[in-house]
């Protein structure tokens, strides 16, 4: 079942009207809905078919300056009425909170024009179109070498989701996306080490995703090159991040220039504004405003424009990342960076945000970089934005003589953010958004790799 | 209690033969197998930053998710509506991927066996808001009063109740109440002028509200936070390389948790996708290590009286004196390996397809003395706290990282450490493993699991243990 966007619209307004009339002094009010679906290949067959649709309101209102939140699944009058009295029971047991409010009017608008966030075209594909490319990309990932042994699958999903938000002080905008994707996962056997690796392509349209054939040949030629992987001894040595990889950088970025952790001083770089805080080469763009892109939104989660916001420039701490509060509590203005989910007080998300290409191309960045480790992948959560301190697993290659050598595993690779970002010394020219969040690959002058 | 009386049935006017009617359609065009998954959930979560009450909110999400399995295939669907039309709209397209002639669900759903591991009187969602929120304003005192250094304190609490029921074509029914709360604390510390540092600490389980003030209170989590976050601001670089790595009672268990908790999860051993695989009766770990993973302990934030499947839970040895024994299940690996049930099948709610999960996993004690352990080490590290891991079942390669560590030397606890990775290769580390402590303890109770999109509540525990050589990711040469 779907609602459609006027009727979601229609629920906003009035979910903003019966909070009024049970006594908010204000109020915002957000009504999602979305239909995914998934197919996965396995081996040649189906192995798992999803198909569904669900919907879901919240609201948070303000009594004075204090504020109460609530969601449902029920959209029926009286759900919606329960779910207002209990935002309401909320905000009594919360305390008044001076800097608590909504944006101011001026603020509120919406992006106007067609940001090509929605594509007919992923609504009208049909479930057998959909399983045979997941089909095609397994099968290309398997045909590419004898050495793929086993395979984790091909998935295909999409996604078609309508969203509108509302508050008392007249706003009420809404938009609909679509989104459609394809990844692989081929297993290689060398002995009896196995590896695994991934590739996936997505779009807002069918139209914009890479042929199966492609993603399943690239995931393959991936795993290949982890196979038989070599523990090195500890060392400090050049680093160079693959953009897969070199994205969860301009991620910690993101979460300690969010004005959350900077109003906290939970953040490296809070109080650091003017200051540099990376190399030269380094600038950092969240641009939310990008026509067909996955960061894009018409306006934030408090009903602020999206905008470009330059977070680094060439190496200079240029802007947070703020929503309306943190903003309140920085002497700031908001940068249209409200995020929530599908209610509560906002937090700080963001939309488009990379890293600017630099003009070096990658094999003159490996060479640059003489010999080093070369990052494909990075697991764990050991980044601690307070204090900067880094320490992360790694795979990938080794570089020798500025060209890829050998495969790399059980290594870990660790230093502090300030020194890595001031330690970037070269960025290279292939920035590529698979995602909202993208980097081109970049070199780190040094870092201490710890093997065996 | 018959289900007529349950919440659900009261609440949304569910009858069981409802449920054998969604099965009579999600096998209406063949299939090995249908099951139905009704999900409510009430949630509430408070939070106070700088001694305010920044946040409150309640909400309610409930659905329902219908499979069918025919062979390897799963079909899924589901409705956030629980009408039994809408439901039988979702059987209408979970029966997609089966292609025959209808199959015949057993008629009379007959009610499955289950644990009783957390009936409470009275709910934690039942409790006026106004104490609820006074645990945190206990809390936010607490890690101020602990030391002068102190200058933020977070502090969240949340608590949900998840009635679940599931109906399946094999003719079993089975339904359940779960309750959940937990309190986290986080603090930040400076010297004067100097960097802040932060502590953390939280627990909870599937307990009363009265187990905050009774057994651990909102300041016995606040000073450990506190005192977590000003160990910190003496805190040296860890080393290194290769390393003595000694690991405390409790949440380091989190070590199995990643070394072999996921890679035991049969999905990925009836792919032949983990390092695991084909592995059974192999040692792979050292003879002192036995490791278990019970869901039927108690009140705590793993256990489960039936899994997401409508199966009660189980203990399952998974690795014995150091010897593979066996993988956790659900339905589907149980059904093409001919295994029995484990009781592993989970899922994060109504919209999901449940998988192998753990539940409370841990290493069973050994023979010693935890002093002895430490003072055996002469040049080494000893970890406390650890933020969480991950890993790559089909590498085997795992990692944890270390928020409250010590450099040991000669024996014996000297500086703090910086936060520090801990890597290592699943079947391969614990074979390193070469002494179990006596003093096995689980944790506090706030583990969460991701896997391929689904978050769920676990438990992790160990004994202290030493491990002779494992690689620890610090910058300190």
């Amino acid at each position: 079942m779907t609602f459609g966007l006027d009727r979601l619209q229609e629920v906003a307004a009035a979910v903003v009207a019966m909070a009024r009339e049970l006594g908010a002094d204000g109020s915002e009010v957000s009504v999602s809905e979305g239909a995914e679906f998934t197919a996965q290949v396995r081996l040649d067959e189906v192995e798992k078919v999803k198909e569904a649709g669900s919907s879901a309101v919240g609201v948070r209102v303000l009594a004075g300056r204090n504020t109460g939140s609530s969601y449902t699944s029920d959209f029926s009058p009286a759900g919606l009425q329960t779910m207002v009295r209990q935002a309401l029971d909320s905000a009594r047991i919360t305390t008044a909170d001076p800097h608590a409010g909504m944006p101011d009017p001026a603020e509120l608008g919406s992006i106007p024009g067609d940001l090509l966030l929605y594509s007919e075209d992923v609504v009208r594909l049909e479930t057998p179109a959909k399983i045979d490319m997941a089909r095609r990309a397994e099968q290309a990932a398997r045909d590419y070498d004898p050495r793929i042994t086993n395979s984790e699958g091909a998935v295909f999903t999409s996604h078609v989701g309508r969203h509108a938000f509302a508050n008392s002080q007249g706003f009420c905008g809404c938009y609909q996306t679509t989104s459609c994707s394809l990844s692989a996962v081929p297993v290689a056997r060398s002995g009896d080490r196995m590896e695994r690796d991934f590739w996936y392509t997505l779009s807002r349209s069918t139209g914009g995703l890479e042929s199966p054939e492609a993603v399943g040949r690239k995931a393959a030629s991936l795993v290949l090159r982890r196979l038989n992987p070599r523990k090195i001894a500890s060392c400090r040595a050049p680093v160079v991040f693959e953009p897969r990889a070199g994205q969860s950088l301009v991620g910690h970025i993101f979460t300690a220039a969010s004005g959350d952790a900077v109003y906290r001083k939970a953040s490296f770089l809070a109080g650091r504004l003017g200051e540099r805080v990376a190399s030269p080469a380094v600038t950092v763009v969240d641009d939310g405003t990008l026509p067909g892109m996955f960061g894009t939104s018409p306006f934030d989660d408090e009903g602020v424009p999206s905008r470009r916001t330059v977070v680094v420039d060439r190496g200079i701490l240029a802007s947070y990342l703020l929503n309306t509060y943190t903003a309140r509590k920085l002497g700031l203005k908001t940068t249209g960076n409200a995020s929530r989910g599908i209610t509560g007080n906002p937090g700080v998300g963001h939309g488009n945000l990379f890293m600017e290409k630099g003009s070096t191309g990658v094999a003159d960045l490996l060479k640059l970089a003489g010999s080093g480790l070369y990052v494909t992948e990075l697991m764990g959560f050991g980044y601690n934005p307070v204090t900067g301190d880094y320490s992360r697993s790694a795979s990938g290659l080794w570089i020798e003589n500025g060209e890829l050598a050998y495969p790399v595993s059980e290594v870990t690779i660790a230093g502090n953010m300030k020194d890595i970002l001031m330690g970037i010394e070269a960025v290279a020219d292939d920035l590529e958004f698979r995602g909202s969040v993208a980097t081109p690959t970049l070199l780190v002058r040094e870092m201490t790799i710890s093997g065996s | 209690m018959p289900f007529s009386e349950s919440f659900l049935a009261r609440t949304f006017g569910l009858a069981e033969n409802d449920l054998e009617s969604v099965l009579a359609v999600a096998l209406s065009r063949g299939g090995d197998y249908a099951d139905v998954y009704v999900e409510y959930q009430a949630t509430t979560s408070l939070s106070i930053e700088e001694s305010i009450v920044k946040s409150a909110t309640q909400g309610v999400s409930m659905g329902a998710g219908i499979r069918v399995i025919s062979g390897e295939r799963t079909g899924y669907a589901y409705t956030d509506d629980l009408s039994a039309a809408r439901m039988k709209q979702a059987a209408q397209v979970a029966a997609c991927i089966a292609d025959g002639p209808a199959s015949v669900p057993k008629v009379g759903l007959e009610a499955g066996p289950r644990h009783d591991l957390y009936s409470l009187e009275q709910l934690p969602c039942e409790v006026p808001l106004q104490e609820r929120v006074r645990l945190l304003e206990r809390a936010d005192r607490a890690a101020r009063a602990f030391d002068s250094r102190v200058f933020e304190v977070q502090a969240t609490y949340g608590d949900t109740v998840r009635y679940i029921a599931i109906a399946t074509s094999d003719g079993r029914f089975t339904f359940d109440r779960q309750p959940m709360a937990r309190m986290n604390v986080s603090v930040l510390a400076r010297d004067s002028g100097g960097p802040p540092q932060r502590g953390y600490s939280g627990g909870g389980g599937r307990v009363p509200l009265s187990f905050f003030n009774l057994e651990k209170t909102p300041e016995y989590f606040a000073r450990e936070a506190a005192r977590q976050a000003v160990v910190q601001l003496g805190a040296i670089d860890a080393p290194a390389g290769e390393q003595t790595v000694v690991l405390g009672p409790g949440w380091p268990g989190v070590l199995l948790h990643e070394a072999v908790g996921h890679g035991l999860e049969a999905d990925f051993n009836r792919k032949g996708v983990s390092a695991f695989a084909g592995r059974i009766g192999q040692q792979v770990a050292s003879p002192l290590v036995t490791v278990v993973d019970d869901g039927t302990i108690r009140s705590r934030r793993g256990s489960i009286n039936i899994d997401d499947e409508g199966n009660a839970s189980r203990r399952n040895v998974l690795i014995e004196n150091g010897i593979l024994r066996g993988y956790l299940h659900d339905n589907l690996s149980s059904r093409v390996t001919g295994a029995a049930l484990t009781g592993s099948g989970r899922r994060e709610n109504y919209r999901h397809i449940p998988m192998p999960r753990m539940t409370n996993t841990f290493m069973m004690e050994g023979a010693s003395d935890p002093e002895e352990i430490v003072r055996s080490v002469s040049r080494g590290i000893y970890c406390k706290g650890f933020a969480g891991g991950q890993v790559d079942i089909t590498s085997g390669n795992f990692v944890f990282n270390a928020t409250e560590s010590y450099l040991i030397e000669g024996g014996r606890l000297t500086a703090p450490l910086r936060g520090a990775s801990l890597i290592g290769n699943g079947p391969e580390s614990l074979k390193h493993v070469s002494m179990v402590g006596w003093d096995l303890a689980l944790d506090e109770g706030v583990g969460i699991c991701g896997k391929e999109g689904q978050s769920v509540p676990v438990g992790v525990g160990i004994p202290t243990i030493r491990i002779d050589r494992m690689t620890v990711g610090g910058t300190a040469r």
